[in-house]
């Protein structure tokens, strides 16, 4: 069983796998959107008493905050007792693209090259980590979510919005990976 | 008690985007350059089935566990907040390989150092609450 789980899990499971998480979320009273997590934590540490935008009761919010937890968590059984031990099945075309980047593929989910601690005093690192991170907090609250709560969520619930919101993901993540991507690495 | 179910839905989650290698940096970029069908299958699959799944739970006017009817706030249409917020979103989801959930999931599968990456996105949400008035919306 465990041999089983820890082979990579198909898209067509994966996908309606988070269809059914959405689904959950939805019958236990809360909803599918994990970018409302980071406002509300802006709340906990008191940005309400300043900035009306995070003045607002986030107790209401706690369960997502403890659904945010449990992906932590999730990420961490998976690693420990689910992970497969063979490389990722990454096209051959992305390798070698990634090489003339000068990023190596290393097998696993993301490279350790790029993303450990050291690295975050380089130049590089805090672009890809710092500046990456500051576009997704910025960027997610713009546009009022995330792949989450517009992709799934409102494109599911068929939301013109949500449409919208989704080509932005996408001008911005293949201007980035196409064209400043080479000034970058 | 009444969030056990939460975290238990949160576990499911972060098992299922690590398992589906949906977190990882190289999928992204290889979603970015269209060179494999895969992160396509998982959005693609996951919103055949949830465009089906918000039908069933309108049509048939399900209930969640408290008992009260399950309601979908419409998103107000507009353009601008959508494309823009879209755009500075997906800089930060090609840069990182991340978006919010896998951001939290990473942290799991031991790369520790997505909790600054999570510091970022607060600090960058906290300046958008700052200058929201000035943001077209």
């Amino acid at each position: 069983m465990i041999e089983f789980l820890s082979q990579p899990w198909a898209w067509y499971v994966s996908g309606p796998l988070i269809a059914l998480v959405m689904f959950l979320l939805l019958w236990a009273g809360g909803e599918f959107g994990v970018s409302a997590t980071l406002r509300s934590m802006c709340a906990i540490g008191g940005a309400g008493r300043k900035v009306k935008f995070f003045d607002f009761n986030w107790k209401n919010q706690v369960w997502n905050l403890v659904f945010v937890a449990g992906a932590v968590i999730g990420g961490f059984i998976a690693d420990q007792f689910l992970s497969n031990p063979t490389a990722l099945a990454l096209s051959q075309k992305t390798i070698a693209d990634l090489s003339t980047l000068g990023v190596n593929f290393e097998g696993g989910l993301a490279p350790m090259e790029i993303f450990n601690w050291s690295n975050l005093f380089t130049v590089k690192g805090f672009l890809i980590m710092i500046v990456g991170g500051f576009c997704i907090g910025f960027g997610t609250r713009w546009a009022g979510g995330c792949t989450s709560g517009h992709a799934i969520s409102g494109l599911s619930n068929l939301q013109i919005a949500s449409l919208i919101a989704v080509i932005g993901f996408f001008i911005g993540g293949l201007f980035m990976t196409h064209v400043l991507f080479p000034f970058i690495f | 008690m009444k969030y056990i179910k939460y975290l238990i839905i949160g576990i499911l989650f972060g098992i299922v985007m690590t398992k589906s290698e949906a977190i990882s940096w190289y999928r992204i970029q290889e979603m970015f350059r269209f060179q494999a069908f895969h992160m396509y299958g998982i959005i693609g699959s996951a919103l055949a089935v949830g465009v089906l799944m918000i039908q069933l739970i309108k049509r048939r006017k399900l209930k969640n566990i408290e008992g009260e009817p399950i309601q979908f706030n419409n998103k107000q249409f507009s353009i601008w907040r959508y494309l823009l917020g879209g755009s500075i979103f997906g800089l930060g989801w090609a840069l990182t390989g991340a978006c919010p959930g896998p951001m939290y999931t990473l942290l799991g599968n031991g790369f520790t150092v997505f909790i600054v990456v999570i510091a970022s996105a607060l600090l960058g949400t906290l300046v958008y609450g700052l200058i929201r008035d000035q943001l077209p919306h």
